[in-house]
């Protein structure tokens, strides 16, 4: 889309965007290729600067089977989380469409998880999940042992995915709801004078209605389970136990800043832009246009 | 192919009335019209009977049957959305039948009844595309096509060819009209455009502010307009209404002091009364200003109608048409007589709006009959 | 609609009845267990009444994580992200609907290209800049003789240097640095109808003019929005904050939270835990409770 009508001083616009320019530059860009550069060479040990050392990180690391661990738990974190956080907030934003009694209630409620911080709900369900006090301790004094994810890397896996669904429940909820409610109201009609119910008209009519939505949530639900994760791992697992909760981002961090390998960890940076990219490629070329009928 | 009687219906939103007890008994088989203005409740009072609204008093029977408490889908009814409100995601030919894919036609059979209604409308070229890829007037055939399939007891159209453009709607106009003729089923058909009443009811309901206003033929409707609201609504141009009062000779005055003479005795009978004065355009007619008996006004614009003119006249600051019959030579700010055909004029009660006076019962006092 | 679907209905509301649950039950659990005392939150089941220490654990909480100062920091720095991504966005957007000239287009892609990767995803390069945000600039200098040059001819040594490390400025412009707020105010500026633009021109006022009188006014529900989502968004981030801010004086209430949680030797006192978890999840969720329709507005067409 174009604006008929524009401004010509060529100095005047500049300066209004000059400064988002500069930002990005400092912050993006130029970080950016930094990265790059470290991920093709290897700090020396006693100084003397980088030397370069062309794909030896990247095939270091992709011969590493802790990396392809990471890569492994991230995948299963990702499309667990996001199958769950989806699935649930999908049918909560179909019943709530319905506008049944107390429905603005719904509406607000099933908002909230996603204004709270990863962290914060991290210790929240930290306390909520641990074995030995909260609310998970009961099956613990049933079943002596069988719930603690404090030892058990299984157990730590479903504490982290658990918390992350849960705030992304909200977000997803939020994007369903409005693209249910920016169905055409006669559209249920008609389908309604066409003689169907409405467990039919969800099927029929609202399903494949959203479906751009969907493919856009995938995609925003994955790359974010990417990122947003670190607060929850951090503070619920720190990884653990034994590698079990580690993720990309939480490795990047723990190698880059803990273990100061920054080559190592910059080339991990390279790996999990490149998904990233790939991801948002794939929905922009592949899913926007395959899905749309406006 | 069902009557449909409705009894005193009510429509509410919380506490603000929208429908106000509107009767109504539609023969099987008729096309009916509702008119009205934007607002006036006359798309609320179609969704009633398509069970697209709860009703808030009164009954609703179609063929017999009170569908106060029934879905959409059990009163037999189809209806024509305003924007056609078409599958987006189907096909053309999904879309016309769905309907009966819901009621569990079987494959064949569907697509049978697909081909023929397609072939109805002339829409067998498209069955395959997607409704974006269709125009307005396909799209608004298709909308008609997934009515028709279900051979429905009642059609309803709600505004349905609002979105097209004129040359279009005149087309869609005697197609529906068509269509009705071959199908026969009892038809709601709602707008705000009088052209389209006009040409398609049997009878027309003229709707204003959640209560009906009239009831009749077209023909009735145009000529004898039962309320203030109704002459001034129905029209092209719409009636002229001086609003003034009958002095103690049965003359009406209006406000600047100028006197139309009544009919006789229908002058004396309102002596004394305020009322509004109806004449159509076709009801008067230019004379020289110096002619006994003329009113005398300035004319404002002439508006070219095709196969007729309309004078548009200042009547000391109150607008008034004529129809010109022959090729009288006028421009703008010429002064012109106005005479009216005394057996041609409307009153109407200035404080109710009802007609106390029309033409073909001229002499009659409808107030006292 | 006339709907008479019961048994659909009860299993609606029995669904939803059951979101509601998961939806608010960590809520109720955080408010109960704050309420508690040691003893009372370490009883398995935990007790689901709340008792009477709910002050006791807030005030041990607020001290052991210096909530006074950090819940300041974490204000002034949300709202400086906020405010930040507004006026940005609103101008670099400007720039991107309303003016022409050549290299435009170079300047949409390179602001649009930074909404692919968000800055967890590149926060071992950004940790970089850190240290010195002018590092790019100096290298440039170097690289280009200029700061040789500079040296020969007057004898000093250009040394640009501007750690960020325990700054405000370090916390918040690599969170404006990204093109959210942008794409939010260029969608919103397409919809402008483009007579406004001609009145404006046809009445003599410049780009600048029209920006301040006519685009920022229409803009204010825009401005809202897009404030309330990034108030939300920053103050709950927590990687860039905990790796820039490694003065424990100064800090963010969200990186606080790790110093709430019990050692794994220590006390289980879960009941200070939840309290203070309490207080500072409560900003953003307050926030969202009074703004939902600019949140929801924010959102949607933040990120499509």
């Amino acid at each position: 889309m174009e604006k008929r009508v524009t401004f010509s001083s060529t100095i005047t616009g500049l300066l209004f965007v000059v400064p988002m320019l500069l930002l990005i530059f400092v912050f993006f860009y130029w970080p950016s290729a930094q990265a790059l550069y470290w991920a093709f060479t290897l700090e020396q040990p006693w100084g003397g600067g980088n030397r370069w050392v062309g794909f030896d990180n990247f095939s270091q690391l992709l011969s590493d089977p802790v990396y392809w661990g990471a890569i492994g738990r991230s995948m299963m974190f990702g499309l667990s989380s996001t199958a769950i956080a989806m699935g649930l907030a999908l049918i909560l934003a179909l019943l709530t469409d319905r506008e049944l009694r107390g429905h603005k209630i719904y509406r607000s409620v099933f908002i909230w998880p996603y204004a709270i911080a990863a962290p914060a709900l991290g210790l929240a369900f930290r306390f909520i999940l641990a074995p030995e006090a909260g609310l998970l301790s009961i099956i613990n004094q049933v079943w002596p042992g069988l719930w603690n994810p404090a030892l058990d890397g299984k157990d730590a896996m479903i504490a982290v995915i658990v918390a992350f669904s849960w705030k992304y429940i909200g977000y997803n909820f939020i994007f369903f709801l409005s693209a249910l409610q920016g169905i055409p109201r006669s559209l249920t009609e008609a389908a309604a004078m066409d003689g169907s119910g409405p467990m039919r008209r969800i099927l029929d009519i609202q399903l494949p209605l959203v479906t751009p939505t969907l493919f856009f949530l995938l995609v925003i639900n994955i790359t974010e389970s990417f990122q947003d994760s670190f607060g929850i791992v951090d503070i619920m697992t720190q990884g653990g136990p034994a590698r079990a909760t580690e993720l990309m981002v939480y490795k990047i961090y723990f190698d880059g800043f803990k273990g100061l390998d920054y080559s190592g960890a910059a080339a991990q940076s390279i790996i999990l832009m490149l998904l990233v990219i790939i991801l948002t490629i794939f929905q922009f070329r592949f899913i926007e246009r395959r899905v749309h009928y406006k | 192919m069902a009557p449909i009687s409705i009894r005193d219906v009510k429509k509410s939103y919380g506490k603000t009335p929208v429908v106000h007890g509107v009767d109504l008994e539609i023969e099987s088989g008729e096309f009916i019209v509702i008119l009205g203005p934007s607002g006036c409740g006359k798309s609320t009072l179609l969704r009633m009977v398509a069970g697209l609204e709860e009703i808030s008093g009164g009954e609703i029977a179609i063929d017999g049957r009170v569908v106060n408490q029934m879905e959409p889908r059990q009163r037999g009814c189809a209806m024509v959305f305003q924007n056609y409100a078409l599958y987006p995601h189907m096909t053309v030919a999904d879309n016309i039948g769905y309907a009966l894919k819901v009621a569990g036609v079987s494959k064949a059979e569907r697509s049978r009844r697909i081909g023929e209604v397609a072939k109805a409308l002339s829409l067998e070229p498209f069955l395959a595309r997607r409704p974006m890829a269709l125009s307005g007037g396909q799209r608004q055939r298709v909308a008609m096509g997934r009515a028709m399939i279900r051979e429905p007891k009642v059609f309803l159209f709600d505004e349905p060819l609002s979105n097209l453009d004129a040359k279009l709607r005149i087309a869609m106009r005697a197609e529906i009209r068509r269509l009705h003729r071959r199908l026969g089923a009892t038809s709601i058909f709602v707008t705000h455009d009088q052209n389209e009443a006009m040409t398609l009811a049997d009878r027309i309901i003229v709707m204003n502010a959640g209560k009906v206003e009239q009831v009749g033929t077209p023909e009735d409707v145009y000529n004898f307009p039962r309320t203030r609201f109704v002459a001034g609504f129905v029209g092209t141009p719409a009636m002229n209404l001086l609003e003034g009062r009958v002095n103690e000779d049965g003359a009406f005055v209006y406000d600047q002091g100028r006197i139309v003479d009544l009919p006789q005795d229908a002058g004396q009978a309102f002596a004394g009364q305020r009322v509004v004065l109806g004449v159509r355009a076709e009801a008067a007619r230019l004379v020289s200003p110096e002619a006994q008996g003329a009113l005398v006004a300035t004319a404002d614009f002439i508006e070219e109608l095709g196969a007729s003119r309309v004078v548009h006249a200042d009547f000391d600051g109150l607008p008034f048409a004529v129809a010109l019959t022959d090729s009288v030579r006028l421009k703008p700010g010429d002064r012109v007589g106005i005479v009216i055909d005394p057996h041609r004029m409307h009153l109407y009660s200035a404080e109710t709006g009802a007609a106390i006076l029309t033409p073909a019962l001229a002499g009659t006092n409808l107030a006292h009959a | 609609m006339i709907e008479r679907t019961p048994i659909f209905n009860l299993i609606c509301y029995t669904i939803l009845a059951l979101g509601l649950v998961i939806a608010l039950l960590p809520f109720g659990i955080v408010i109960i267990a704050a309420t508690l005392d040691l003893k009372a939150v370490n009883t398995v089941p935990m007790p689901l009444v709340p008792s009477s220490h709910f002050w006791a654990n807030v005030q041990e909480a607020w001290t052991r994580a210096d909530l006074g100062n950090k819940l300041v920091h974490s204000m002034i720095f949300a709202v400086a992200v906020a405010f930040g991504k507004v006026l940005l966005s609103s101008m670099a957007a400007f720039t991107i609907v309303y003016f022409r000239f050549p290299g435009r287009y170079l300047i949409f892609w390179l602001i649009f290209i930074t909404l692919m990767l968000p800055l967890e995803v590149r926060i071992v390069p950004t940790y970089s800049i850190a240290a010195n945000a002018l590092q790019p600039f100096q290298a440039i200098l170097d690289v280009t003789g200029l700061t040789s040059l500079f040296a020969w001819l007057f004898g000093i040594k250009i040394k640009l240097e501007w750690g960020l490390l325990n700054s405000y400025p370090g916390l918040v412009l690599p969170l404006v640095a990204t093109a959210t707020g942008t794409f939010l105010y260029r969608q919103f500026y397409l919809t402008v109808p483009d007579e406004l633009a001609e009145a404006a021109k046809i009445d003599g006022s410049g780009p600048v003019r029209f920006f301040v009188d006519v685009l920022l006014p229409l803009s204010r529900a825009n401005m809202i929005a897009l404030f309330t989502i990034m108030f939300v968004w920053a103050w709950n981030q927590y990687l860039w904050p905990l790796l820039i801010t490694t003065d424990p004086k100064f800090g963010i209430a969200v990186t606080e939270l790790k110093t709430l949680i019990p050692s794994e030797f220590g006390l289980p006192d879960w009941n200070v835990a939840m309290a203070g978890t309490l207080i500072i999840m409560s900003p953003p969720l307050i926030l969202v409770i009074l703004m939902q329709r600019w949140f929801v507005r924010g959102l949607i067409s933040t990120d499509k």
